[in-house]
C-alpha cells in the first residue's frame, strides 16, 4: 500500500499510524509532491493529523528513548527518497524488540538511520559554521543558505544562544523559509526575497557590511600558509557548493 | 574606523600570528547569561579553512610584532627587516566583535611580540580580554598568549577572562633553546604556566564549596613545539610533551613543522620541505597516549627513538607485539579492541554496541563502517576466515602497503631510498 502524505513530520507520524491502523506491513509512505502514480498498488492519502502524531510520537519515545526519537526526527529532516521507509522499519523494529534497538547497527533499517543521522549532523554543523551575517540598513543580521538537508530547525537553539542581543534572520533559499529572531522569540518566516540577494547591494546592507567582508576576506587571506598548501583537504572541509555564501570565498 | 588602516594591521598581524598552531575553540562551558552576545559552551566550530587545510576558529593575531627577542626560528624576531605594526586595544576589540557578530570566528587568539618588558605585553592583553568581557559582554572564546616572564598577578588577571592559556615552549630540548634562542631561558616559560596551572586548581576545589567562584581559564593551558627546527628525536619531542601533559596538566600540545623563515646557518634553509609527514606521526602518537591508552613508553624509547614513518605508530607497535594477537572483537574489552591497528575510537565504541546483539562476522563490520583493510590482520570474529594466519610482521607490513595509498608516499620512499635501504629491501 502507498500512503501520500503532507511532506510535514505530523503527516509522517499520521502515515505511519494508518499502515499500523490497516495492519500493513510493509508500506510506501510518499510525500505528496513526489508521488507520480502507481496502477498496481492501493494508494491511501493520508489526512494529518496531530492526536494520531502525538499517539505514535509517544510509543515511539517510550520504545526507543529521547535519542533514538531524535534520530528519527533529524533522519526525516534529510528528505532522503524512501527514507519514510527506512523509518518505518526503524519503527517497526522498536515496536516489536525488547531492547533498546538505537545501536543495533547490524539491523539495516537503525545502520541507515544511524547513517543518515549522520550526515544531517554534519550538515546542521556546517550551518553553524558557516552562514555568514550581513548586517542590512534596519540592523538585521541576515543569512542566506541553501543546506542538502533541511537542518534549520535544529540550527535554532544555537543561534539563539549565541546571538541573544541582535536581531537576525537565516533564510532557506532552497526551501523559502527562514528562521528570525527578534530579540524576544525565533519564528519561522517567508520572505519574496530580490534575485540580487546574494550581492551585498547598498541598497539592503550598510557601507560598513561591505567593509567588513573585505577585512574578513584580507584576514582569511593573511592566515594561508602558502608552503603547506593542500587543495584537496582545504575543498574536503569547505566543498565547494558552499563558497557563494561565503565572503571569504567569492569576493 | 578607519578602514584602510585596520586592514594593513591586520595583513602584518594576522600574517605574523598564523605560526600558531592552536585553533580550537571547545571545552570552555561559558555559557551567554543575561542577553549578552555569544555562547561557548558547546563543542567548538571551524568557521572556514585555509588553502593549507587548517580550521580557522579564531581570529589569531597579534597586538604587535614588535620584539624585543631574537629567537631565530620565529619571523618577527628583532634583526628580521620587515614590516612592523601594533593595534591599540580599542582596535582588536571592535574587530572582535564585528567579526563574532557576523558568524565569522567563534572569537579571539590574542598573542604579541615583546615589547618594552613582559609585563607591559601581558598586561595590554589582559587589557583586550577584560573590556571584551566587562565592557561587550562578550562570551565568546578568548586564547591569550601567556608572555614568557609575566607576573603572577596579571597571569591571575589573565585566566579570570580567558577561556585558554598557552605558553609556547617552541624547542623540544634544553640545548636546542639555548643555540637558537640565547636571551629565552626555559624557567620564563614554565613560571607562568606553573602559576596558571596552580590556579586552576585552586579554583576547580574552591568551586566545589563555593558555587560562585569566578571561571579560571576553564579551557586550560595548551603549549606547542616546533619539530625539525633543530636534529631533536621523537623521542625527545614526545617524552618532553608527556611531561608536560602530566606535570602542568595541559590541555594539548601542538606540533608544528618548522616552516624555513631565515637564512640563520642554524637552521634548515628556506625552501626546505615543512616535515609534514613528521607532524602527522607526532599527533598520532599524541592520541594514542591521550585517548587510546598507550603509555609513551610502548611507542618511543631506546630501540625505537623515531617513530615509523611509512607506517602509523599503532600499526608499528602492534606489528612488534604480534604475540598479543589476534584479538577477538566479540569477546576483548575496550582497551584491547583500542589498540587493533586502523581502528579508531569510533569504531571501537560501535563494535561494543553492535556485539550485545549478535556475535560480529565479517559482513557485519563491514556494514557498520569498520575500516578493516589494516585491522583484519589483528583480529578474529565469527566466522573461519582469518587473514593473519602465520604471517610474519614483515608480511603483514608489506601487504598493507601494497594495498594502501597515501599522499606521503613519495615522501617516504624517498627518505627510505637514501637512509634505510634495508627496510626498503623487505618492503619490496
Amino acid at each position: 500500500m502507498i500512503f501520500i502524505y503532507d511532506a510535514s513530520f505530523e503527516g509522517f507520524l499520521s502515515a505511519v499510524f494508518m499502515a499500523y491502523e490497516y495492519k500493513c506491513k510493509q508500506p510506501k509512505i510518499v510525500k505528496k509532491e513526489k508521488f507520480m502514480g502507481d496502477f498496481f498498488e492501493e494508494v491511501e492519502e493520508v489526512i494529518t493529523s496531530e492526536e494520531k502524531a502525538i499517539r505514535v510520537w509517544k510509543k515511539v519515545k517510550a520504545k526507543c528513548g529521547s535519542r533514538g526519537s531524535q534520530q528519527i526526527y533529524w533522519a526525516f529532516l534529510s528528505e532522503l527518497d524512501e527514507i519514510e521507509i527506512t523509518l518505518f522499519q526503524y519503527i517497526q523494529h522498536a515496536l516489536v524488540s525488547t531492547k533498546d534497538i538505537t545501536k543495533d547497527y547490524a539491523h539495516p533499517a537503525v545502520l541507515k538511520v544511524a547513517q543518515t543521522v549522520k550526515q544531517v549532523g554534519r550538515e546542521k554543523h556546517r550551518m553553524d559554521a558557516f552562514v555568514r551575517f550581513r548586517k542590512t540598513k534596519d540592523a538585521i543580521y541576515f543569512a542566506t543558505v541553501e543546506p542538502d538537508f533541511n537542518v534549520l530547525p535544529l540550527n535554532v537553539k544555537h543561534f539563539k544562544n549565541r546571538y541573544a542581543d541582535q536581531k537576525w534572520c537565516i533564510y532557506d533559499l532552497k526551501r523559502n523559509y527562514g528562521i528570525f529572531y527578534d530579540l524576544e522569540k525565533v519564528e519561522i518566516i517567508q520572505l519574496d526575497l530580490p534575485a540580487s540577494i546574494l550581492e551585498t547591494s547598498t541598497d539592503f546592507f550598510t557601507t560598513e557590511e561591505i567593509q567588513f567582508q573585505h577585512l574578513w576576506k584580507n584576514y582569511f587571506d593573511s592566515t594561508n600558509i602558502k608552503s603547506r598548501k593542500n587543495t584537496k583537504l582545504h575543498q574536503q572541509h569547505v566543498p565547494k557548493r558552499y563558497w557563494r555564501y561565503l565572503s571569504e570565498k567569492y569576493l | 574606523m578607519n578602514f584602510d588602516r585596520i586592514k594593513e594591521k591586520l595583513n602584518i598581524l594576522a600574517d605574523a600570528a598564523k605560526y600558531d598552531v592552536s585553533c580550537s575553540s571547545s571545552g570552555s562551558k561559558r555559557q551567554n547569561k543575561g542577553k549578552g552576545l555569544g555562547d561557548s559552551s558547546g563543542m567548538g566550530i571551524c568557521h572556514s579553512y585555509t588553502e593549507d587545510g587548517r580550521c580557522v576558529s579564531l581570529l589569531k593575531i597579534l597586538l604587535t610584532n614588535h620584539c624585543i627577542f631574537d629567537c631565530a626560528y620565529c619571523v618577527t624576531r628583532k634583526s628580521n627587516d620587515i614590516q612592523r605594526a601594533a593595534f591599540k586595544v580599542q582596535e582588536v576589540v571592535d574587530l572582535t566583535i564585528n567579526f563574532y557578530r557576523r558568524n565569522y570566528i567563534e572569537g579571539l587568539f590574542l598573542s604579541s611580540g615583546i615589547f618594552k618588558s613582559p609585563d607591559t605585553t601581558m598586561e595590554r592583553l589582559v587589557q583586550v580580554a577584560k573590556k571584551l568581557r566587562l565592557e561587550e559582554n562578550f562570551n565568546g572564546y578568548i586564547h591569550l598568549k601567556s608572555i614568557p616572564g609575566a607576573s603572577d598577578e596579571l597571569m591571575h588577571e589573565a585566566g579570570l577572562y580567558a577561556d585558554r592559556l598557552s605558553v609556547n615552549i617552541e624547542i623540544p630540548t634544553r640545548e636546542g633553546l639555548k643555540l637558537l634562542a640565547p636571551d629565552k631561558d626555559r624557567k620564563d616559560f614554565l613560571q607562568p604556566m606553573k602559576k596558571v596551572k596552580d590556579e586552576i586548581i585552586r579554583h576547580k576545589s574552591e568551586k566545589r564549596i563555593i558555587k560562585s567562584t569566578p571561571k579560571f581559564a576553564p579551557a586550560g593551558q595548551s603549549t606547542q613545539m616546533i619539530v625539525g627546527a633543530t636534529n631533536e628525536t621523537d623521542a625527545q619531542v614526545m617524552y618532553t610533551a608527556a611531561y608536560f601533559y602530566k606535570k602542568y596538566q595541559m590541555k594539548r600540545v601542538y606540533y608544528s613543522g618548522y616552516i624555513p623563515v631565515s637564512y640563520d646557518p642554524r637552521l634548515p634553509s628556506i625552501g626546505t620541505d615543512v616535515p609534514l609527514l613528521r607532524e602527522n606521526r607526532l599527533y598520532q602518537a599524541d592520541w594514542l597516549m591521550r585517548f587510546y591508552g598507550f603509555s609513551i613508553e610502548e611507542l618511543l624509547n631506546k630501540e625505537h627513538p623515531n617513530l615509523d614513518s611509512d607506517v602509523d605508530p599503532k600499526l608499528s607497535w602492534a606489528l612488534r607485539n604480534l604475540h598479543l594477537f589476534p584479538v577477538d572483537v566479540n569477546k576483548a574489552d575496550k582497551q584491547m579492541l583500542a589498540r587493533i591497528p586502523g581502528l579508531g575510537m569510533k569504531s571501537v565504541y560501535k563494535i561494543l554496541g553492535a556485539r550485545k546483539y549478535r556475535n560480529l562476522n565479517w559482513e557485519h563490520l563491514k556494514k557498520i563502517g569498520v575500516a578493516l583493510n589494516r585491522a583484519k590482520y589483528f583480529m578474529v570474529c565469527n566466522s573461519k576466515e582469518w587473514e593473519k594466519k602465520d604471517l610474519s610482521a614483515m608480511n603483514i607490513k608489506s601487504l598493507i602497503l601494497q594495498n594502501s595509498s597515501s599522499k606521503f608516499r613519495n615522501t617516504y620512499n624517498n627518505q627510505l631510498n637514501l637512509f634505510d635501504k634495508q627496510d626498503a629491501l623487505i618492503q619490496y
